[in-house]
């Protein structure tokens, strides 16, 4: 246990918690204070436990072992409702509001105000005032307004105010408040937040942003691989200590690998989304791996999507060789650039279908006989692949689904190369998947490179960049910085840029 | 006033006035007047309270499909129970009953036994109009409806049976369950985000299971008037009725995916679907013209509303 500088009890004490999935311990004797009327940041990267812990505070998941209090009762809710008639809540990154309904009927949903089952609109009204008011001047929300026709910023207040409804809420949980939040937004949320301070409430924010932290935040947590490294006071630290807290001690620099890079096989020039990437511009080689570093919510999935054509280019310029302008997913495909999807489950995949069809799904040309699809053609190209990228499936038969996500992984990546494409837009390749497939795939990549291939990898995995990229690039809140080669570039340095420190 | 055009039911209304110009223009001698406006009512009663029911289920997100077959048991059942000489008030309350418990059922399939409600209501469509026919012993059951037919004969030229009044009645408490009631709320609730609504603590279960019985008891009502229009139990009878009912909510603004939807405007949507009927049949215009011209106007409707709250 850390010492506390404050005399007051603490809202929140966790001690020794631990937790752990299958053989992986995602918690390690995690313990932490948190004291009433303060901001306290927690601080870590991708995989670090932070999520888990959230999800236990806010009784979604139970520890393995450990204890929690709660102003000094035993505190182990049993479902996130029973953890929020304890006053704990949790405004996720994805909101969950009901869309249809008014901002008022949303803050009082669950406990509607009532008189036998009549809805008592006066007494909501009140309530739901009641709780936007504690948000300060900052929130002028008209209690009729339809959710779903308000901004993301403005519906995270709505979530806030359902938070504070509640009656005796102390403890509200902000997992990456400002992801998804404009400039003057973000300003509005820091006030709020201040505001609810001042009103005793414990606030627990997650986020990466150092300059937010700096900001809002009075002490921090660091976790890096289940374990609490670093806490204290944030003003008596140093960016530089977080950063070094976040990565690790050991500082590997990236080497200069030797390949030399071909033609230039894809440029972009001022890319603008509808809503992200702000400005984004490259230069992708042939047998080069191009790496772009972001956080969560900076812009970079959204610069692959541009890129491939599922979302739409504002301005600026996409060169495919010596096509230049916007085009559909398929007519980048029969341009030669691939993309493989960070969403597996939802996107990348039909985890229905088997690995043959799923591999073959974007080009199916060689697999016709007579102009039907042959089963035996498609079951050949299936067997390639998997011999050839070491899937472990039973046969192309297999459902995707009862793969293991690296084998899954693998059959995205098999697809792009049955389609034979130039260019692969990979969206975190190695996200949640084993270390011996992470290394299968690193190792693909490689050949695929030396193959006269352009790989442009996007991961929230900084060592993995360095380990495996020529040059990189950060991205910051959409705007992508100028790429350089990744002899110099550390995990410490990259993770430096991005969070903006 | 754009918050006014934005509301579901305008968008019907809309189409209703016109359309009624329309044939009033085209056929003038004998569309227009009270005696075919209480004729158009009087034929949308049984439609316009099985489609009430509907209106919860897909406001809910769910769908039912077992409701034309529910109609011709409720309409079997009554007429069984008048034949053996039970009274008309335990004969109706039954009636109504059989068709609450079918939907409680399905309501618990949906909710507990996590089956699609497509699937559940697909399979109890066929199970009731089984049970319609096999209680019948297959063949029309011929009852005397002892004042039953009252409900839908009754009134005379313009002047209104009590069954449209019923209806009129029936969509006003369920407009009013919908707006002023906590379990109104959850209903849309759970459709708007059901993963919401159970962070919220809104008994998910409960709810779907009390929509479905709810949505049963109404089409019991409506298997009742069914009796007494028909003055038959007719097991065969009220084929494809549950695809009236849905064409009447999603024309009213309804949603499939849920959360969105209002008695007023499946009232109107399923009004609109009778005078096209009637217009149809005033102007001299065949029966497959008038199935064509419904169709198109679902999938207008729809579309419209989609540009109208973009």
């Amino acid at each position: 246990m850390a010492e506390r500088l404050s005399g007051s009890a603490p809202r929140l004490a966790a001690r020794d918690v631990t937790k752990s999935f299958g053989a992986t311990r995602v918690l390690d004797g995690v313990s932490l204070e948190l004291d009433p009327g303060s901001v306290h940041a927690m601080l870590g990267e991708n995989g670090a436990g932070k999520s888990t812990l959230m999800k236990i505070l806010a009784g979604v998941e139970r520890p393995d072992a450990g204890s929690l209090v709660l102003d000094g009762v035993p505190y182990a809710p049993s479902g996130p409702l029973a953890a929020r008639n304890r006053g704990v809540a949790i405004v996720h990154q994805e909101l969950s509001l009901c869309p249809h309904l008014t901002v008022a009927e949303n803050i009082v949903l669950g406990s509607e105000p009532q008189r036998f089952g009549w809805l008592s609109r006066a007494a909501a009204r009140e309530r739901a005032e009641r709780a936007l008011g504690l948000l300060g001047g900052s929130a002028a929300l008209r209690l009729d307004a339809r959710v779903g026709a308000l901004s993301a910023a403005e519906q995270q207040l709505v979530e806030i105010s359902r938070a504070l409804a509640h009656d005796g809420c102390r403890l509200l949980i902000l997992d990456e408040p400002t992801s998804s939040l404009g400039h003057a937004d973000v300003e509005r949320l820091f006030t709020t937040l201040a505001t609810l301070c001042e009103r005793g409430m414990t606030i627990l924010y997650v986020s990466h942003f150092l300059d937010e932290i700096r900001r809002v935040a009075d002490r921090y947590t660091v976790l890096r691989d289940g374990r609490v490294v670093a806490r204290g006071a944030v003003r008596d630290t140093t960016n530089e200590e977080l950063v070094t807290a976040m990565a690790g001690e050991v500082v590997e620099l990236g080497t200069a690998r030797a390949r030399t890079p071909g033609d230039v096989l894809l440029s972009l020039r001022g890319v603008r989304g509808v809503r992200l990437p702000n400005d984004a511009s490259l230069e992708l080689c042939r047998g080069e791996v191009l790496g772009i570093a972001g956080l969560m919510g900076s812009g970079r999935t959204e610069l692959l999507r541009a890129v491939f054509g599922l979302d739409r280019v504002r301005s600026g310029v996409i060169r495919v060789r010596a096509v230049a302008g916007p085009a559909s997913p398929g007519e980048r495909l029969a341009q030669g650039v691939g993309l493989v999807s960070e969403d597996r489950a939802r996107e990348g995949l039909a985890l229905g279908l088997s690995v043959a069809r799923n591999l073959t799904l974007s080009r199916l040309g060689p697999l016709r006989r007579r102009g039907f699809l042959s089963g035996r053609l498609e079951q050949d190209a299936a067997a390639r692949w998997i011999r050839r990228l070491g899937i472990r499936a039973r046969d192309g038969a297999q459902r995707v689904g009862e793969l293991s996500g690296g084998n899954q992984q693998k059959v995205a990546l098999a697809r792009l190369l049955h389609h034979d494409v130039d260019v692969l837009l990979l969206d975190e390749p190695t996200r949640g998947i084993d270390v011996r497939s992470r290394a299968e795939i690193h190792e693909l990549i490689g050949e695929l490179c030396a193959a006269g291939k352009g790989v442009l990898v996007v991961s929230s995995h900084f060592d993995e960049l360095v380990a495996l990229c020529d040059r990189v690039a950060v991205m910051h809140k959409g705007v992508l910085g100028p790429a350089r080669p990744v002899a110099g570039l550390s995990e410490h340095s990259l993770l430096r840029e991005a969070a903006g420190a | 006033m754009r918050e006014l055009l934005r509301r579901a039911w305008v968008g019907p209304l809309g189409a209703l006035v016109a359309v009624y110009l329309l044939f009033s223009a085209l056929a003038p001698a004998t569309f227009t007047g009270g005696v075919n406006l209480a004729t158009m009512l009087r034929q949308t009663v049984v439609v316009a309270i099985s489609s009430l029911g509907m209106t919860f289920v897909i406001l809910l997100g769910g769908i039912d499909l077992s409701i034309g077959s529910a109609v011709a048991l409720t309409s079997v059942v009554v007429a069984r129970l008048l034949q053996s000489g039970v009274g008309v008030g335990g004969a109706v309350a039954l009636g109504v009953l059989v068709t609450a418990v079918t939907g409680w059922l399905n309501g618990a399939l949906t909710a507990r036994g996590k089956i699609t409600p497509f699937i559940v209501t697909l399979g109890s469509m066929s199970v009731l109009r089984g049970a319609a026919k096999g209680l019948a012993g297959e063949q029309k059951i011929d009852a005397d409806p002892r004042g039953l037919d009252l409900l839908m004969t009754g009134g005379s030229g313009a002047a209104l049976p009590a069954g449209v009044w019923l209806a009129l009645l029936l969509a006003a408490g369920a407009a009013i369950v919908l707006h002023f009631t906590v379990f109104g709320r959850h209903v849309v609730a759970i459709g708007s985000n059901e993963r919401t609504a159970r962070l919220c603590g809104v008994p998910v279960e409960r709810v779907i299971m009390a929509v479905y019985a709810l949505g049963g008891a109404l089409t019991g009502v409506a298997g009742v008037l069914e009796f007494s229009t028909l003055t038959v139990g007719d097991p065969t009878d009220s084929i494809g009725l549950e695809l009236e009912a849905i064409a009447a909510v999603v024309i009213g603004g309804g949603s499939l995916a849920g959360g969105q939807g209002s008695i007023a405007g499946t009232m109107l949507g399923a009004l609109l679907m009778t005078v096209i009927k009637t217009g149809c049949t005033h102007v001299g215009l065949p029966n497959w013209v008038q199935e064509i011209l419904t169709g198109f106007i679902i999938v207008v409707a729809v579309g419209v509303d989609r540009l109208r709250r973009r």
